[in-house]
């Protein structure tokens, strides 16, 4: 009889970070292949970007559940690191971490807060113009103020052509995303019980591909937005 | 050989403990750990100290008795083996060792390097257990046909000796390692699977309930495991509560 479950378990707990770091991830392949448009076509990119800013499935069932996703993974995060650590009051004078563990697993928190504080910039850029434009002012057209163009592209241009400092910024960030990924994609898994002789080593491998594959991408596009276009 | 030793002195669980020096001459490299130990006791003995308290029992490496953190590894720098097993060969000439107790709020400091493991029998108590009846009545076991590589996996899971220092070595000082070995050894095989949607359940609210931490799956605690006990079983644990959960 299962009388003593009364709050959440430990294991509980851990599932809840691998499902919403299972549906970050998700969101952060969409990201990428639409971010990708910009690089390769300007047009592509305003159509898909208005689809997905004005979208009602993607704004108001999509964006609440990202938003709640990103909020609670990074909280419960927190909030684990703090028991986690409650767990030992009386620290080892010698502890030889690296002996056994990765650095990134062993560091999830500290990456996990520079992921943090580079939202706090990503979303000063962008998120919060756009929902200044969209839904404080009320303009929906996805206009460039006073023209017959979509506005996306050159607000993504602007931001980085010609800005060093946002660049290397970016370049840190996804460095520490990338480092995050390297233990959280595969931690993910075997957190939901999926361990298996065949296919863990595969879903390693294809950890690792994620982990670099994505926050490369995202730089090579800041870094091309950085350089190809004349002001 | 000559050895620096800082080594952990806590008198009893409620006074303050504090890493004391001693220096040890002549040590054989064929010594093992505990008789290092042992030499470094007779030393304090001679001269009117109290020797330095710590675990040991078969002193062959399968009791799970002997613990001790070792320059900053459970069981020191040897992997797969207890501290029994580990030898001075493994240190060089005027080596500084650290010597501390396996450390977790659940493994409370007895006296000097002695701690109490006691969470670990609360929770095999709690469901790491099959009911049989054994009235005479017993059947032969070899009349339940179990699939060989299951029947393996059990065996392996069942070589767990609880000595905890996946708990000690863990950066959360989770016992899942221990736990999930505990459940996979009953959750593979046919006997196992009566009380299987209960067991999970009852254990790791017991593992929770005795405070150890959360699992953050760095696999610390399958490395430094004397017995070798895979992180699978971790997964295996997830798997068999969540079953428990959904479906009970």
């Amino acid at each position: 009889m299962s009388t003593k479950k009364q709050k959440l378990s430990s294991i509980g707990r851990k599932v809840l970070m691998a499902l919403t770091g299972f549906f970050l991830m998700l969101f952060l392949l969409q990201h990428l292949s639409i971010n990708l448009l910009s690089v390769v076509n300007a047009d592509m990119f305003n159509e898909v970007s208005h689809f997905m800013g004005t979208n009602p499935i993607v704004q108001y069932i999509l964006q609440p559940i990202l938003i709640f996703s990103v909020v609670f993974h990074f909280a419960w995060g927190m909030v684990l690191e703090y028991q986690n650590n409650q767990a030992r009051d009386v620290k080892y004078a010698k502890y030889k971490g690296s002996a056994n563990a990765t650095w990134m697993s062993r560091n999830m928190i500290i990456s996990g807060l520079a992921v943090l504080a580079f939202l706090a910039i990503h979303f000063y850029d962008f998120w919060l113009p756009e929902i200044n434009t969209k839904y404080i002012q009320g303009d929906m057209s996805g206009m460039s103020h006073g023209s017959d163009h979509f506005r996306y592209h050159e607000e993504l241009v602007s931001k980085f052509a010609h800005q060093p400092i946002r660049v290397v910024l970016y370049f840190v960030a996804f460095v520490m995303l990338s480092l995050h990924l390297l233990h959280g994609f595969q931690s993910s898994f075997q957190t939901v019980g999926f361990n298996h002789s065949k296919y863990t080593p595969i879903i390693k491998k294809l950890g690792n591909l994620f982990a670099i594959a994505i926050p490369l991408g995202f730089v090579i596009i800041a870094i091309y937005h950085y350089n190809i276009h004349p002001h | 050989m000559n050895l620096n030793l800082k080594v952990w002195r806590q008198n009893s669980p409620d006074e303050k403990g504090q890493m004391v020096d001693y220096q040890l001459e002549g040590i054989s490299e064929h010594m093992s750990f505990l008789e290092m130990m042992d030499v470094l006791n007779q030393k304090l003995i001679n001269s009117g100290e109290r020797p330095v308290a710590f675990d040991h029992d078969c002193r062959e490496g399968i009791c799970g008795s002997c613990s001790m953190f070792i320059n900053g590894e459970a069981h020191g720098p040897v992997k797969g083996t207890t501290t029994c097993q580990l030898h001075m060969r493994s240190f060089k000439d005027g080596d500084t060792i650290f010597i501390e107790p396996f450390r977790a709020n659940a493994f409370p400091v007895i006296k000097d390097l002695v701690i109490d493991r006691s969470a670990f029998d609360r929770i095999q108590h709690s469901g790491g257990y099959i009911s049989v009846n054994t009235s005479g009545n017993t059947q032969d076991a070899n009349a339940t046909p179990i699939p060989k590589e299951n029947a393996d996996l059990a065996m392996d899971a069942a070589t767990c000796i609880g000595c905890g220092a996946c708990v000690a070595t863990c950066k959360n000082s989770s016992a899942m390692l221990f736990v999930g070995a505990k459940i996979s050894q009953y959750a593979l095989l046919p006997q196992g699977q009566v009380e299987a949607k209960d067991r999970a359940q009852n254990m790791v609210a017991q593992m929770d309930a005795e405070g150890f931490g959360n699992c953050t799956n760095t696999g610390a605690c399958e490395v430094e495991c004397p017995k070798g006990i895979s992180l699978s079983n971790i997964a295996r644990m997830n798997r068999e509560f969540l079953d428990g959960s959904i479906t009970k």
